[in-house]
């Protein structure tokens, strides 16, 4: 009790490899994972896994997916879920595909897509937040209800948007150049600017607090109401560029856009390496949990195996990955 | 000595606070002043009125009356911003943590340091929060301001918290049972924290259930008995743990005490 020797340190001393190792352990975990399914799909059959148009395939629509699952990421940090993207993904590119059916340029749907977004995001985070509801059984209902809406409104009826490949918006945005699609850059850049607000600015920071203990974080001034809504915006823009993305690839608008990525993103947050109880999570983890869960549909079929065989493989993968977190992650309490 | 020099030492003073909850009185006129470098032991059993007295101090309960002096100076209208403007910070124990952080990451929770866009300067915090754990003594071969506060001892997260209320311009720390469930040696890991704030001019308001561990921290003690300040006598008065505990038992059970109390003791009964 007497060495009162003024030193702080000394764990620092260890190489910085082994620390960004140990920082990274969930991520890194995750893109094992990745790594070892693709290595047996490739086993399984090397003559289509050597073959870049099956990547070109996957790569394709991944974006989509990592639009999704990287605001996921914050939410379950911030201790939350959401679970009514899919009809907010639906709404903010009806909103698109109408200001461009309309006429007007691509550019302009898409601010205005983004805007939709964002402003449901807001409602759904008001609505959760400020309502004392839980965010479970809320945006489930709000899923239904903005689903609904649509479907009143259009009477089931898609929207063609034929006219959109020659526009400058596409160009740039979702064209494919030398066989790499353009959407899978931007999902990356989404990707790396999701990961910095993460790991290196004030609102990553007070995400993980809120998630960790609300109580300790509202004592410390933080305002974790705004903090939580905040995080339901950014759902919603992530939701607003993955519809706007896919609308984009296919040229159609449907009524039901969006539906089928409910489980799939939820899924990858968690194969990424996001435990469930918030406070800390992975944004690159998360990524390749999208890439992983893009894959194994691909590459089960791929590898030769009947399409029956999807969805037990699918969980499997889950399963595994998860028993692989749980013994990758001490939780502190 | 000079009354200026006397006021000048004066952080916090309380005087005739009372406050009740329907009919039900809990501070039934409380004087206390808690003075520059200071480490004060309020005791006392439970309803005797001290979670009412901390809420009171961080401003989250309003007193019926009496008046609060910060610096000597009257403060009307006190509420839990002029309570952190006068410096007074309460370290729960345990709660305020998130233990899944790191230490930096605690210690500038809601007060992050950034550079420009709310990006956060990892190297001045770093080397902030480095500087802060010495100041109140936090030595580790094992730990860095990067680890999870969830590796911690609780000894040592009491530690952390200490810190942060001392970025946050702590002038006067509440440390609510801060050894309650710490085994010895955490214990003393606390109470070297306490003296290094204490040297570095702050003051402390240590709450306790265990008489020994208030004693061997405290200069000054102040028992709290059903809303009154029952007995106050600095350290020298006391003398030992044992006569402390025996002036206790005096105020609990009057009549079977004989001996005197102090001098300097108030009695509020």
């Amino acid at each position: 009790m007497v060495d009162d020797a003024p030193r702080v340190t000394m764990a620092s001393d260890r190489p910085l490899l082994v620390r960004m190792a140990s920082n990274n352990r969930a991520a890194i975990g995750t893109i094992a994972v990745f790594l070892v399914m693709m290595a047996i799909f490739f086993a399984a059959n090397p003559r289509v896994f050597s073959d870049w148009r099956i990547y070109s395939a996957v790569l394709t629509t991944l974006p989509v997916t990592l639009f999704l699952v990287v605001p996921m990421v914050f939410i379950v940090t911030v201790g939350e879920i959401d679970l009514s993207f899919p009809a907010v993904m639906g709404f903010s590119c009806w909103v698109f595909s109408l200001v461009v059916q309309a006429g007007f340029d691509p550019w302009l749907g898409l601010f205005a897509g983004i805007l939709t977004g964002m402003a449901l995001g807001a409602a759904i985070g008001t609505i959760v937040v400020y309502g004392g509801l839980s965010s479970l059984v809320a945006t489930l209902g709000l899923n239904y209800l903005i689903r609904g809406a649509i479907l009143i409104a259009t009477s089931g009826k898609s929207i063609a948007l034929v006219g959109v490949r020659d526009t400058s918006a596409y160009q740039v945005l979702a064209n494919t150049v030398g066989g790499f699609p353009l959407q899978m850059m931007w999902a990356v850049v989404f990707v790396a600017i999701a990961t910095i607000l993460y790991n290196r600015h004030k609102f990553g920071a007070r995400i993980k607090a809120v998630g960790d203990n609300p109580d300790g974080a509202a004592q410390m001034g933080i305002n974790t109401r705004h903090i939580r809504v905040y995080a339901f915006v950014f759902t919603g823009l992530g939701a607003a560029l993955a519809g706007i993305f896919s609308t984009m690839i296919n040229f159609t608008w449907w009524p039901t856009a969006g539906d089928a990525y409910l489980l799939p993103t939820l899924a990858a947050v968690f194969v990424g390496g996001t435990p469930t109880w918030g406070g800390i999570g992975t944004v690159v983890g998360g990524a390749f949990g999208g890439l992983i869960v893009s894959f194994i549909q691909v590459g089960i079929v791929s590898a030769g195996l009947d399409g029956f065989y999807v969805q037990f493989f699918s969980g499997l993968i889950i399963i595994l990955a998860l028993l692989g977190h749980r013994w990758n992650q001490i939780r502190y309490r | 000595m000079l009354l200026g020099d006397v006021m000048a030492d004066r952080l916090i003073e309380l005087h005739n606070i009372k406050k009740s909850y329907g009919s039900v009185f809990a501070l039934g006129g409380v004087s206390l002043h808690v003075d520059r470098g200071e480490v004060i032991g309020l005791i006392g059993d439970n309803g005797a009125g001290k979670s009412t007295l901390i809420k009171i101090l961080a401003g989250a309960v309003r007193p019926n009356s009496g008046d609060i002096l910060v610096r000597s100076a009257k403060v009307t209208d006190w509420n839990p911003h002029r309570s952190r403007d006068a410096g007074i910070e309460t370290v729960f124990q345990d709660r305020a943590l998130a233990v899944q952080q790191s230490i930096v990451r605690n210690i500038f929770m809601g007060r992050e340091i950034t550079t420009a866009f709310g990006f956060l300067d990892a190297r001045r915090e770093r080397s902030e929060a480095e500087r802060l754990m010495r100041e109140i003594g936090f030595t580790s071969k094992v730990f860095t301001p990067d680890s999870i506060v969830g590796q911690l001892s609780g000894g040592e997260r009491q530690g952390i918290a200490i810190a942060r209320a001392i970025y946050n311009q702590a002038e006067l720390i509440i440390l609510d049972e801060p050894t309650t469930a710490l085994s010895l040696t955490e214990t003393e890991k606390v109470f070297r924290f306490v003296r290094s704030v204490r040297e570095s001019g702050r003051s402390i308001l240590f709450i306790g259930h265990n008489i020994h561990h208030v004693f061997d921290i405290a200069d000054r003690f102040i028992v709290l008995d059903r809303g009154r300040v029952a007995l106050e006598l600095c350290k020298a008065e006391a003398g030992t743990a044992e006569n402390l505990i025996s002036f206790m038992e005096r105020i609990a059970h009057p009549a079977a005490g004989m001996g005197v109390l102090p001098s300097s003791a108030v009695g509020g009964i």
